[in-house]
């Protein structure tokens, strides 16, 4: 007998009962997709973490201010401006592994272009902070060493600034205003997508660290500001980060005057760790997904089983007519090993289907790459059809092994 | 010439609790080829074992079975699944078709388990069908036939393979008494044909139509004879019932 006609009492026994089939077939489909989508969207928030590691720019530091202790309470991160850009000037001058060390202060303002208002982030730096970020101007250019000392009213945007407010026409001899000072964008960055808080990276305007200072965001309070930030540091090579880690503090120490026993008023973070950790968070919750769903692919393999059970006691004349008319017991065990075969497999592949659509909708919504990965899909697969013969082995067996005339007799 | 089917001292016990009881014991008869046998006897008598024993869906446990020339009794399972496939055919009281298949496609089971092809299946069920009256009703489902075409596709499936045999139990078991005439009437077409039929009943209008009635009582044939009239074969009547 071929395989072609079992292909074909299987099947039609499996449409004869759809809803059964496909309730028999909802544990694999559950396991396959969980799989198929979790490893997707690991594969995906990991691209997403490796490409928010390489936008930060390499080897990077960061100096932020410390909290303040204020009679024995320690106030939120930030709320002591200890930082200043004599800091930073300090650190790249006296320290032999930083290539460059650069100060940014910045604020959330409303910016007024043309007849459009928009809230953006206004961050004073100097060129350096572009280096350190390895961010490329695309168009226009970056500020000079005049406009960085004289205090000039000229700008940098993000590309969100120039969709939004230049409704994506060019940017560069615009003109703005940030409160009430009138900036000339001189430049446009490169796009860099989101950063690790969620928020666009492009969504900024870069002016002089020198006109944030006296003009914008100082001026708030009519006063000259300081305060910086935080202190982006781009070191020459990845290796020496832990010593350039105890020379800065070393340095800022010394310059804060901060006594032996006290902690430090400034500290320094990776931020490659962070988004490093939050990868590894990622990946473990996805193990602990694969395992439940390695849990309901054997649940599913075990309802296939108490179908496939309950077909055989369903259909003992029918077998028995079978081999009445001349099947042999290879035939009927094939017969019930490609039913339960065909009940997994469509279960993969619905399951497989069903898992990249919910990998495609999570990382559409998350802002990560799709990465479906055909291993994932093939190895689900295949474990749904292990899992299908396995546990259809022995209702198949229990068929084969019918004595024809009880198996006729059978009420 | 030797007999179609032979048996010597054919035996077959079932246990039944902490007895064994015997359901056929040294049965032996021979069966020509085209010859219309009845099997008769009361309920208990042993006639379905040895249908069951002469359509290989049981083993005996002790005595001979040759059929067409070869010995069959200790074979394999899957050995005799291969004879039934081409040498038997089935007829058993309703119902025995499969539910989810169309008439044609009943016709062609056996022929799906003899690895025959697709084409030459589905010509040849057409022709059984055609046989039994049923040309136009190849493509209903059972449930849509009355009692009597079931029973006439049944037996359209027991000949589709040509087997050397037919063996029918209780044929018009569950049927009225004209849908049994129209039954035993395409029987007595078969014979003409010169298929070799085995008709297990109790009915005496289905015996009476078989040329010769073998008798079964407690296991043991006590009589086994032709109906007058039948073309003689005296070559294969070969009694050897021991008592």
């Amino acid at each position: 007998m071929s395989p072609v006609e079992n292909l074909r009492i299987a099947t039609r026994a499996l449409r004869a009962n759809k809803l059964r089939s496909a309730l028999t077939a909802l544990g694999i489909i559950v396991g396959v997709a969980a799989v198929v989508c979790m490893v997707s969207v690991g594969a995906g928030a990991q691209a997403e973490v490796s490409e928010k590691i390489r936008t930060l720019g390499a080897n990077l530091l960061l100096v932020l201010p410390g909290a303040r202790s204020s009679g024995g309470a320690r106030l939120e991160s930030g709320t002591q401006p200890t930082l200043t850009e004599e800091d930073a000037t300090a650190i790249r001058r006296e320290l032999a592994n930083v290539q460059v060390a650069a100060p940014l202060l910045s604020r959330s303002m409303p910016l007024v272009a043309l007849n459009r208002n928009w809230k953006t982030l206004v961050a004073g730096i100097n060129a350096d902070y572009l280096v350190a970020r390895e961010w490329q101007v695309v168009e226009g250019r970056a500020f000079n060493g005049d406009e960085t000392v004289s205090a000039a009213k000229v700008a940098i945007v993000g590309a969100v600034i120039v969709d939004e407010v230049f409704d994506g026409r060019a940017g560069v001899g615009g003109s703005i205003r940030i409160g009430n000072v009138p900036f000339t964008v001189i430049g446009v960055l490169d796009k860099k997508g989101l950063g690790a808080a969620g928020r666009s990276q492009d969504d900024v305007v870069f002016i002089p660290l020198s006109t944030a200072k006296s003009r914008v965001l100082g001026a708030v309070h009519g006063t000259t500001r300081e305060a910086l930030d935080f202190i982006s540091i781009k070191l020459a090579d990845a290796s020496v980060r832990p010593e350039v880690q105890r020379e800065i503090e070393e340095l800022l120490r010394q310059r804060h005057r901060i006594r032996r026993d006290a902690s430090s008023d400034f500290r320094i973070e990776n931020p490659a760790d962070v988004l490093t950790a939050r990868g590894a968070a990622v990946r473990t919750l996805g193990i602990l997904l694969i395992a439940v769903a390695a849990v309901s692919l054997v649940v599913g393999g075990i309802s296939i089983m108490n179908i496939m059970l309950v077909s055989v006691t369903e259909r003992t004349r029918e077998i028995g007519l079978r081999m009445a008319v001349g099947a042999n017991r290879r035939d009927i065990r094939w017969q019930f090993l490609i039913e339960a075969l065909i009940l997994s497999l469509i279960g993969g592949g619905a399951g497989a289907i069903l898992g990249a659509v919910a990998a495609i909708a999570i990382a559409w919504n998350a802002g990560w790459p799709v990465l479906i990965s055909p291993w994932a899909i093939m190895i689900a697969c295949g474990f749904a059809g292990l899992v299908g013969v396995s546990f259809g082995l022995y209702p198949a067996q229990k068929a084969a092994r019918l004595d024809p005339i009880a198996a006729l007799r059978f009420e | 010439m030797q007999p179609l089917v032979r048996t010597i001292a054919l035996s077959k016990q079932y246990p039944s609790g902490e007895a064994v009881v015997s359901a056929i014991s040294n049965v032996s008869l021979s069966i020509a080829a085209g010859e219309f046998v009845a099997i008769r006897g009361r309920s208990g008598s042993g006639k379905s074992t040895l249908m069951n024993l002469l359509g290989l869906l049981d083993r005996p446990d002790s005595g001979e079975y040759v059929l067409k020339g070869q010995d069959v009794a200790k074979l394999s399972e899957d050995a005799r699944a291969a004879i039934r496939s081409r040498d038997i055919g089935f007829v058993f009281q309703l119902p025995t078709l499969l539910p989810r298949a169309t008439a044609l496609e009943n016709v062609e089971l056996p022929l799906v388990y003899a690895s025959v092809s697709r084409q030459r299946r589905r010509r040849r069920a057409m022709d059984a069908l055609a046989r039994v009256g049923l040309a136009a009703r190849g493509h209903h489902w059972p449930n849509q036939l009355s009692g009597g075409e079931q029973q006439r596709v049944v037996i359209a499936r027991a000949m589709v393979n040509d087997p050397a045999v037919i063996l029918a139990d209780e044929p018009t078991g569950s049927l009225d008494s004209s849908t049994s005439e129209e039954i035993l009437s395409l029987f007595d077409g078969l014979h003409r044909d010169g298929h070799t039929l085995v008709v297990v009943t109790h009915a005496n209008e289905v015996a009476g139509r078989a040329q010769r009635q073998i008798t079964l009582h407690d296991g043991r044939i006590v009589h086994d004879e032709r109906a007058a009239g039948e073309r003689s074969r005296p070559n294969v009547i070969n009694q050897e019932s021991h008592p």
